[in-house]
């Protein structure tokens, strides 16, 4: 009831602002060519963002993955420009990409690409309806990596290896004692204790699950042969939200458990390190972007949709993770919009948001993707 | 001579020239305030019901699509695969978690609640009865996402002890084997916290009802000799029953609609896990599965099969509530 008021009072004002612009006419073209034009320099390091004129009111929503990102670059742009508003509400992919086709929201988040099957039970097809919808093809920007962590809970074991292999096994209930030779066999050196392993999973349908066993699933088919989906297919005990299992695991010795970064480091838990077959790699910002740049394009022109290679063998890339995009209309209804719209994304691919992230629990973009989202964005109208 | 029916001797002889028996001064003949009243609250009244139609013809129109399609026994089947095709979803862990939950909150808080009501009635003295009744009526304002944050981390820690007594002595029962969860998250845990959660509703009507024993009964059980016990036990306890009924059951609503608490505190089931009695393993109630998955509705058919549990859970209360009517109708009938 409160949304949906908030939400009436928004389009409101939007439509309000739809007329002013209409009246001041070509004026407002001049100045929402502007950001484009400082973004063209920008793209190549330093980025200040260029503040639309007048006062604008933006509406996302979508992934929670996302969440404390979008937060960050929405308090940075918005101290910047005092005449945006951006509300981004963080009620889950499902909801971000019902509410973007259903045109509720400006631009909506999601931890997956629109798809371009139909999914069971209903005949549409989230790309089409998008399209349709924006009456301009709808576009898959890429704008925040979040690594997901193996994560544990073991005193005086500070460093620990992982295998997808060791790793599927493990949330298969195969592996169930923490000083199992198969984990022994990665981890030469390290102390093992004899305790049970506790395994908890994601009990609410969540991308992070789908993600994780789509590493499981590419990386160690054999261990692993259940394919991706949002819901845990593995064994263990369910805990509701990324907070639910981080919680659980810091409160249980041999908890184990697959979270974001941030959450990971939040509850300071331990954080292995993946080998996928090139030796173990550290999460790190750098590994992350490293494992992004090998992702391929699976979208014509614009449309970024990525396709991450989560069995990748190449050496120091960190292969658990996922990509969050937000979703815009390639040519938006309302101007005014739009020229914010722009701006905001700009601001939020720059160089030095991004790094700003890796603070924050995400991964920056590699460049070469950075540059790839920000002519994109120039090409938004 | 007024009596507990309310109505007195007098009133029912007629004076010698005014209107019959119980007849008030054209009380209700058509006065405007009357018709107001009367058609406000008829409006309120038909308000109510129209309200659960709806909500009933929303549950069953959203759920029956989802339904017709389901390919395995929605009521005994413990499978839950929503997303793709074919579909599959029952409810027989939702069921038996929710009402294995709210029946063990009940047989605690119950007894409980009786008993501090009856306390704060009849033995605490004048200026501890009004802090005593105010400090449980607190309970009932503490929001449930605390319940459950204090379950998980406090409440939680020290359930191991109890969970290994009852599994040594009573392992032999299905209801108190082993499980393999985490005893901070077990049925029994949120049962415990349920019960807290559901102690002022029983208190605080069993209270009131309690309060209104004509003291006429009370003085004649003391006066043919009954102690405190024996007078409480023949005249508060069977003038307060269909009330203490009424409050439980009010009671048990809240503990089946629980979500948050639940949430928090029981750990999920994985898939395929082997189906068990015990009040030691996790599970996920009806409120908390569909509020746990709410923001994951990406299609019309998964958000189907939600609502199609989301009508048992309504269905449910609501047959619950109906024997717990009749049982009050039953009592009164009996002791009038």
């Amino acid at each position: 009831m409160n949304i949906q008021s908030r939400r009436r009072l928004a389009s409101v004002t939007g439509v309000a602002l739809v007329g002013t612009f209409a009246l001041s006419g070509c004026g407002s073209n001049n100045n929402a060519s502007a950001p484009s034009n400082a973004s063209s320099s920008g793209s190549g390091g330093t980025t200040t963002a260029a503040c639309p004129p007048g006062t604008v009111t933006l509406n996302g929503e979508g992934s929670s993955a996302q969440k404390n990102a979008i937060e960050q670059a929405i308090t940075d742009f918005q101290n910047t420009c005092a005449g945006a508003t951006i509300n981004y509400a963080a009620t889950g992919s499902g909801a971000g990409v019902k509410q973007f086709i259903g045109g509720q929201v400006d631009f909506g988040g999601s931890d997956s690409a629109l798809s371009e099957k139909a999914k069971a039970g209903s005949t549409s097809i989230e790309q089409t309806s998008a399209n349709k919808n924006c009456g301009s093809p709808a576009w898959n920007l890429p704008m925040v990596t979040g690594p997901i962590t193996f994560a544990y809970n073991l005193k005086g074991v500070n460093k620990l290896i992982m295998t997808p292999a060791v790793a599927a096994k493990i949330f298969n209930g195969v592996i169930t004692k923490w000083n199992d030779p198969a984990i022994a066999a990665i981890n030469t050196g390290v102390t093992l204790p004899a305790e049970p392993i506790k395994v908890f999973f994601r009990s609410d349908d969540s991308g992070t699950t789908d993600n994780f066993t789509k590493w499981l699933h590419a990386a160690a088919p054999m261990d692993w042969p259940a394919a991706n989906a949002k819901k845990w297919s593995g064994k263990g005990e369910g805990k509701p939200q990324s907070t639910g299992v981080a919680t659980a695991v810091k409160n249980t010795e041999g908890g184990v458990t697959y979270a974001e970064w941030s959450f990971a480091k939040d509850d300071k838990l331990g954080i292995a390190q993946i080998d996928n077959g090139a030796g173990p790699v550290e999460l790190t910002g750098a590994t992350v972007g490293k494992s992004v740049n090998t992702a391929k394009q699976v979208g014509v022109g614009n449309d970024l949709k990525l396709k991450l290679d989560y069995a990748t063998k190449e050496a120091g890339a960190y292969p658990i993770l996922l990509v969050t995009y937000e979703l815009v209309c390639s040519k938006a209804k309302d101007p005014a919009k739009a020229a914010v719209l722009k701006a905001f994304l700009k601001s939020f691919v720059a160089p030095a948001e991004q790094t700003k992230l890796q603070d924050i629990g995400y991964a920056p973009l590699p460049e070469a993707v950075q540059a790839k989202v920000a002519s994109a964005i120039d090409a938004l109208s | 001579m007024p009596s507990i029916t309310g109505v007195a001797a007098v009133d029912e002889i007629p004076g010698p020239e005014g209107p019959g028996p119980l007849r008030g001064d054209r009380a209700s003949t058509g006065q405007l305030g009357d018709r107001l009243f009367g058609g406000a609250a008829r409006g309120a009244g038909l308000l109510v019901i129209a309200l659960v139609t709806l909500i009933a013809v929303f549950l069953l129109s959203q759920a029956l699509p989802a339904l017709a399609k389901d390919k395995v026994n929605f009521l005994t089947s413990t499978q839950w695969n929503v997303d793709g095709t074919p579909l599959q979803f029952g409810i027989a862990n939702l069921l038996w978690v929710t009402v294995l939950c709210s029946a063990i909150a009940m047989l605690i808080a119950v007894p409980l609640g009786v008993g501090v009501a009856l306390f704060i009635t009849q033995y605490a003295p004048t200026w501890l009865s009004w802090p005593a009744a105010s400090l449980v009526d607190l309970l009932a304002a503490v929001p449930s996402i605390v319940y459950g944050l204090w379950g998980l981390q406090v409440l939680g820690p020290h359930m191991g002890g109890l969970q290994a007594i009852l599994e040594r002595l009573l392992g032999w029962f299905p209801l108190f084997s082993g499980a393999g969860i985490d005893a901070s998250s077990t049925i029994l845990t949120v049962a415990l916290v349920l019960s807290i959660m559901v102690l002022p509703i029983v208190t605080a009507l069993s209270r009131e009802v309690f309060a209104q024993t004509p003291s006429s009964h009370k003085d004649a059980a003391l006066a043919l000799g009954a102690t405190r016990w024996e007078m409480i036990r023949t005249a508060v306890l069977p003038f307060g029953k269909p009330g203490v009924i009424s409050a439980s059951m009010l009671g048990l609503g809240r503990a089946l609609g629980e979500t948050v608490a639940v949430m928090v505190i029981l750990s999920a089931l994985a898939d395929g896990t082997a189906w068990s009695w015990s009040m030691f393993n996790g599970g996920e109630t009806f409120a908390s599965k569909i509020a746990n998955n709410a923001a994951e509705f990406d299609s019309p058919q998964k958000a189907g099969a939600f609502m199609a549990a989301g009508l048992v859970l309504f269905l449910l209360t609501f047959v619950v509530n109906a024997i717990a009517r009749i049982v009050i109708e039953r009592q009164k009938a009996f002791i009038e």
